[in-house]
């Protein structure tokens, strides 16, 4: 065991020496010193035969018939009847071959080696007495409290106790945008402090952290067989004897020892066995690193075959917030909005906080309006005194109560904002209607592009499923341009419609946010979840969208498509091969050492298709589309 | 029940997997073994009572492969 060891530690070595002694044993062919010819290949042949005929015996002791032993037979066979140049070349050419498949290999699995090396090693943990002591990141407990300088990594999953900074979760969700952090915010194990000081309380340490799940998942992604592959291993089981058993009739029905051991060399299933996997690897490293976790081989094939997306409305197609999506106002100035902010700054309604906000993110001031008396009509809106003026903010209902009549133009705009589904507050200042907001829950951005892209890359339908009301969820479909729509469903109901399109012979994909979706993103032929790293998102579903974009998505789908066209030209690569290789023998221009070099050759071919998988990009939609639209603004 | 996680150096054959699968299934005490190829990672539960984590190590560098790392929970 510590010979095997040894050799394998040293095969570089060994393959050097091996290219070394058959150039010199060529020079001697050249110069005619016939002795130095022979024995440079008989040496060349024993150095490189050693690590090969060891490793066909140790897979024989567990009963595995490798492509090592069918090597090892025909080169101790080319060794016996005196081909000492043949057996020689055909060693160093696997030899070498092995060398660059295992270079080449390093290349397409860097996506996880990469993200394993993200993680972080060392922690400052602070002890009781205040004191810093620098420990590995395996020691550090839940519940103990580290330090974060800037510039260091986030060691463990836990909430600030104190301190503030901007936080790059680039390894979490695949976006390399500045996140502002305080006290009692959450942060992840992985993720780089930009600029501040934390001290932060660990909730979860080591492979439980939201990062250890995410290296899990991709670990165990990649080594998840497709079903190519899962044939492919089955085959090739058989295959590799049934070379073996062919080889042997061969030599005794022709009688020629020769022809026997050529055979064995070209009936190697070298770029069969690894050609679907190495596609694999490649596909689920790129989505990795465009934060899409593909939960392996098998998902990735059936997500190609997706035809129907069904997508939840709340937090998935829209921010699952309500805002203003409409602005209309009737007066010179922004006085009516300005009031209606200061009165509704006091109410914890939700339409109340969206208008709030509204008037925050433009930067305007109310604070210095005083409110006198602000009364809640239930069903109506709020009556309100501000400096001796009385104001109204509430629905049509509120304006007819007090004898407030609407223009024919407010009316327009009124039902303008009704026709979208959208919510709309009236402000009325001394019996004069100031301005109409219309609110709703607003559909993100880029949604509608994205919708598109996946319908020009083979989606033929997409259908929203929500708990929402008709009216809403059609207005938000209506603007997706989405096929199909149920309205006012229950959970479990949504699973009833997925199971639905599954009998009428669809594949599904079900999209949601993870938490009260995980019914429909298991029963779905493929559930997506999005979410940023929430544990249910990751464990139930088959596909993880960590930023929740939607040209996540789109990338996951075109990904899978790719990956698998991927996979099938490496398998026609591969028999194509055998098939050249086969024919090439029964016309007589393959020998051993030819078909040698046509095999390691068809190895690097397979490896190099696959590794255009790790560059592959979808273009992102152009995103600016500005959904607020506002009317006869003046607002500096 | 201990989980030990070794981290191996880069596996280049589908077979050496089987090898180290096999070598360590067979051992008194060892619950379940996982082999990530890709990864080059093994993960094993065993009962700490009857095998201890270095055995583990030890069996696997004895089929000839170098363990660069190890944690056991």
């Amino acid at each position: 065991m510590k010979f095997q060891r040894f050799i394998n530690q040293h095969i570089n070595q060994i393959t050097l020496i091996t290219a070394a002694l058959i150039g010199i044993g060529l020079l001697g062919n050249i110069t005619k010193i016939g002795w130095l010819y022979t024995w440079s290949f008989i040496l060349a042949s024993i150095i490189s035969a050693v690590p090969i005929v060891l490793r066909a015996f140790s897979a024989l002791r567990f009963k595995t018939i490798s492509i090592e032993l069918l090597v090892s037979i025909a080169v101790v066979g080319a060794f016996i009847i005196g081909e000492y140049n043949e057996s020689a070349i055909v060693t160093f050419l696997f030899l070498f071959g092995t060398f660059l498949e295992n270079k080449t290999l390093a290349k397409t699995r860097h996506s996880i080696k990469d993200l394993t090396e993200m993680a972080p090693t060392t922690a400052l943990v602070i002890g009781e007495h205040d004191q810093i002591e620098e420990t590995d990141v395996d020691f550090v407990d839940t519940g103990d409290v580290v330090l974060v300088k800037t510039g260091a990594q986030v060691p463990v999953d836990g909430r600030i106790v104190s301190g503030s900074g901007h936080v790059n979760e680039a390894s979490i969700t695949g976006e390399a945008k500045l996140v502002s952090k305080t006290s009692g915010d959450s942060v992840y194990s992985g993720t780089i402090l930009d600029n501040g000081t934390l001290k932060v309380q660990a909730t979860k340490v080591g492979d439980d952290t939201t990062f250890g799940k995410i290296v899990e998942l991709v670990e165990n992604a990649q080594d998840t067989k497709s079903p190519a592959e899962k044939f492919i291993d089955r085959f090739a089981t058989y295959y590799t004897p049934a070379v073996l058993i062919i080889a042997a009739l061969v030599g005794i029905i022709f009688s020629d020892f020769r022809l026997a051991i050529t055979v064995l060399v070209l009936g190697c299933p070298g770029a069969l066995v690894i050609g679907a996997p190495v596609s694999n690897v490649a596909g689920i490293g790129n989505g990795a690193k465009h934060g899409v976790l593909v939960k392996g081989g098998d998902v990735m094939n059936t997500l190609s075959h997706v035809d129907t997306i069904i997508f939840d409305k709340t937090g998935t197609l829209t921010e699952g917030k309500t805002a203003v999506t409409h602005f209309h106002t009737y007066s010179d100035d922004e006085k009516g909005l300005l009031v209606a902010a200061a009165v509704e700054s006091q109410s914890d309604h939700p339409l109340a906080k969206a208008v709030v906000d509204f008037v925050q993110s433009k930067h305007l001031d109310f604070s210095y309006i005083s409110v006198t008396s602000s009364n809640t009509i239930k069903g109506r809106g709020i009556n309100a005194l501000v400096n001796q003026e009385r104001v109204l903010i509430g629905n049509q209902q509120l304006m007819a109560d007090n004898r407030i009549e609407l223009s024919t133009k407010q009316l327009d705009d009124l039902h303008a904002i009704q026709r979208q589904g959208s919510s709309s507050v009236i402000v009325a200042v001394n019996h004069s209607v100031q301005t109409i907001v219309g609110i709703s829950d607003v559909v993100r951005t880029g949604v509608k592009e994205s919708l598109q892209q996946l319908k020009k890359m083979g989606v033929k339908k997409t259908v929203m499923l929500t708990g929402d009301n008709q009216l809403a969820a059609q207005a938000v479909a209506k603007q997706l341009q989405i096929d199909e729509l149920h309205a006012d469903l229950l959970p479990e109901q949504k699973v009833t419609f997925v199971k639905q399109f599954q009998n009428e012979g669809q594949k599904v994909a079900f999209v949601g946010d993870g938490i009260n979706d995980s019914p429909s993103i298991a029963t779905a032929d493929i559930g997506i979840a999005m979410g940023s790293g929430t544990d249910v998102a990751v464990e139930t579903s088959d596909v993880v969208l960590m930023s929740s974009g939607f040209d996540e998505l789109v990338h996951a789908f075109g990904l899978a498509k790719k990956t698998v066209l991927n996979t099938k030209e490496n398998i026609i690569i591969a028999v194509g091969t055998v098939v050249f290789l086969l024919v090439g023998l029964i016309a007589g221009y393959i020998y051993m050492a030819s078909g040698m070099l046509v095999h390691e050759a068809s190895i690097l071919v397979v490896i190099f298709n696959a590794m255009r998988l790790i560059h592959y990009q979808t273009k992102s939609p152009k995103i600016d589309v500005d959904q607020v639209t506002e009317s006869r603004v003046k607002l500096s | 029940m201990s989980k030990a996680i070794l981290q191996l150096d880069a596996l280049s054959c589908p077979s050496c997997m089987q090898k180290i699968q096999g070598a360590l299934e067979k051992q008194a005490g060892v619950e379940t073994v996982k082999v990530l190829f890709n990864a080059a990672k093994v993960k094993a539960e065993f009962d700490a009572d009857r095998i201890s984590a270095d055995q583990l190590s030890n069996t696997v560098t004895d089929l000839g492969y170098e363990v660069k790392s190890m944690k056991v929970k």
